[in-house]
C-alpha cells in the first residue's frame, strides 16, 4: 500500500495534485487574512519569521508565519510514515548558507520567492513574468554549471538528532506563537500591528495548511526551480506539469475570490515595476537556488526529512533576511502620493547587494567543480 | 562486469546527470547506487524514459538500480 501511494506520489498525476492543492489554498488564505498576493511566500514568511525574531526591525514584516513551520513538521510527518526521514548533512554546508543569503537577498529585491511569483503572476501582476524570466535565466546558468561538473560534495549519513533540528526549531517557534512570547514591551517577539506582517490568516488554519503542503510536497518533490532546471537540463517536464497545475487552480481561484485584477505593471500589491531589478534579483536567486538544489519551498521540506544541509540553506535564507532589511537591500512597493505614481524597487545599496551575490555565486559555480569518482 | 555509479549522498540532480551520462556512454548493465527514495525515483524515472528496464534493489536503506536495455 505505501509503495503504491509512494508510487502515485512519484507520478505526473501526483506532482499535478501537489501543484494544484497549493495553487487553490494559497489563494483561499490570501481570502483568509494573509497579504495580497501573498498566500504563501516562502521568502517573504521566512523573512517575517526573522522580523519577529528581531533579526531585522522592520516594523511592517514581522510575524511568527505558522505556514513554514507545517511545511517543515508536514515533510517531517510524511518522511516519518513513509521510513523516509534520514538524518544526514555534510555536503558543504558554509556554501550552502552563503547560497541561502544570496538567494534571500535577491527574492527580497523582487519581493517573492518563485512560488509567490507564480501566485503574483496568477493574479495579474505583470511584474511576475520579468521575475520569472529572471529566475529561469539563473538557473540557465545554474545548469550551465551543472553540466560543466559542478556539485557541492557528498552529504552523509548522521546521527538521527542531527535530522531533527530543523524540526525541533521549528516545533520551539510554534511554542513562541501560540504563548504569543514577549520577554519586555521593547523585546521580542515582534508582531507587525500594520502592514503585510499584520495580515495574516486564523493560525489553526495557516498551520493546518502548512502540514498538508509539507506533507504532499514531501511525497511529491514539488520543486519550482526544479521544474525548469529539468526542462531545461534534460527535456524532463515533469516537475514543471506540477507547476503548470499551480498556475491553473491560482487563476481560477482568484477568479472565483476576486482577487484577479487586470494584468498590469504599475501598483500591484507588495510589488514593484523596476523591471531590471525585478529581473536580476531573481536570477540571483535562480542561481542560487540551482546551486544548492532546490527552491526555498524544497529547502524546508528536506530539512523536514532530515537534510541537515537544506536546513543551514534555510537558516541562510533567514540571516538574509536579517541582512536585507537591516542594510535597506530589499525592494520598495510601487506607490500613489497625492495622485503621483513613484515606482519603487531596490535603492543602490540594493543593487551593489544583487551584484555582488551573482559573482559569489559564479565563483562558487566556477571553483565547485570537482569530479565526483564514479 | 556491470558498470557502478556512486551517486549516494550526492543531491539533486547529481544522481540523474551520472545516469545518464553512464547510459549514454552506453556500457550496460549499469548499476547506479543511492541512497535516497528521491533519487531513486529521478532515476528509475530518467531512465525509463531513456528506454532502460530498470530492476531495483534494497539494500539496508539504501538503493542499487540494476538498468539494463529493453
Amino acid at each position: 500500500m505505501s509503495e503504491k501511494l509512494t508510487r502515485f506520489f512519484a507520478s505526473r498525476w501526483g506532482i499535478i495534485v501537489a501543484g494544484a492543492v497549493i495553487g487553490i489554498l494559497a489563494p483561499l488564505l490570501q481570502k483568509l487574512g494573509n497579504p495580497p498576493n501573498m498566500g504563501i511566500c516562502v521568502a517573504c514568511f521566512e523573512r517575517d519569521i526573522a522580523g519577529a525574531l528581531g533579526l531585522h526591525r522592520a516594523a511592517v514584516v514581522q510575524y511568527v508565519r505558522p505556514e513554514i513551520i507545517g511545511f517543515v513538521l508536514g515533510a517531517t510527518i510524511a518522511a516519518l510514515l513513509f521510513r523516509e526521514f534520514k538524518a544526514r548533512a555534510g555536503s558543504a554546508p558554509i556554501v550552502r548558507f552563503v547560497l541561502g543569503m544570496f538567494a534571500m537577498i535577491g527574492a527580497l529585491a523582487f519581493l517573492g520567492c518563485p512560488w509567490r511569483a507564480l501566485l503574483r503572476f496568477s493574479a495579474g501582476d505583470l511584474n511576475a513574468v520579468v521575475g520569472l524570466l529572471g529566475l529561469a535565466a539563473g538557473i540557465f546558468v545554474g545548469v550551465l554549471f551543472l553540466k560543466a561538473g559542478y556539485n557541492l560534495g557528498r552529504s552523509t549519513r548522521t546521527y538521527t538528532a542531527v535530522g531533527w533540528v530543523m524540526p525541533a526549531l521549528m516545533v520551539g517557534l510554534l511554542l513562541l506563537l501560540v504563548f504569543q512570547v514577549r520577554v519586555s514591551d521593547t523585546g521580542a517577539l515582534f508582531f507587525s500591528t500594520e502592514g503585510p506582517g499584520s495580515q495574516h490568516a486564523p493560525l489553526l488554519i495557516s498551520l493546518g495548511v502548512g502540514l498538508l503542503i509539507g506533507f504532499l510536497a514531501q511525497r511529491t518533490r514539488f520543486c519550482t526551480m526544479g521544474s525548469i532546471r529539468d526542462v531545461l537540463l534534460m527535456g524532463d517536464t515533469h516537475l514543471i506539469s506540477g507547476v503548470g497545475a499551480l498556475v491553473v487552480a491560482a487563476v481560477i481561484t482568484n477568479l472565483i475570490l476576486g482577487q484577479f485584477r487586470t494584468p498590469a505593471f504599475f501598483g500591484q500589491p507588495i510589488a514593484h515595476s523596476q523591471h531590471l531589478w525585478n529581473f536580476l534579483g531573481m536570477t540571483l536567486a535562480g542561481l542560487a537556488f540551482a546551486l544548492a538544489g532546490g527552491c526555498p519551498g524544497r529547502q524546508l521540506f528536506l530539512a523536514g526529512e532530515g537534510d541537515g544541509d537544506a536546513a543551514v540553506f534555510v537558516l541562510g535564507m533567514i540571516t538574509g533576511a536579517g541582512l536585507s532589511h537591516n542594510f535597506a537591500l530589499a525592494g520598495r512597493a510601487d506607490s500613489v502620493v497625492e495622485g503621483v505614481q513613484t515606482v519603487g524597487g531596490i535603492g543602490p545599496y540594493g543593487m551593489g547587494a544583487v551584484i555582488l551575490g551573482l559573482l559569489v555565486c559564479i565563483v562558487i559555480g566556477l571553483t565547485m567543480r570537482q569530479k565526483v569518482e564514479g | 562486469m556491470a558498470q557502478t555509479v556512486d551517486a549516494r549522498g550526492l543531491s539533486c540532480p547529481q544522481p540523474v546527470i551520472l545516469a545518464r551520462s553512464a547510459i549514454q556512454a552506453g556500457k550496460f548493465p549499469i548499476e547506479v547506487l543511492v541512497d535516497t527514495v528521491t533519487s531513486r525515483e529521478n532515476v528509475r524515472r530518467a531512465a525509463e524514459k531513456a528506454g532502460c528496464v530498470v530492476k531495483v534493489e534494497e539494500l539496508g536503506g539504501e538503493f542499487k538500480l540494476t538498468l539494463t536495455r529493453k
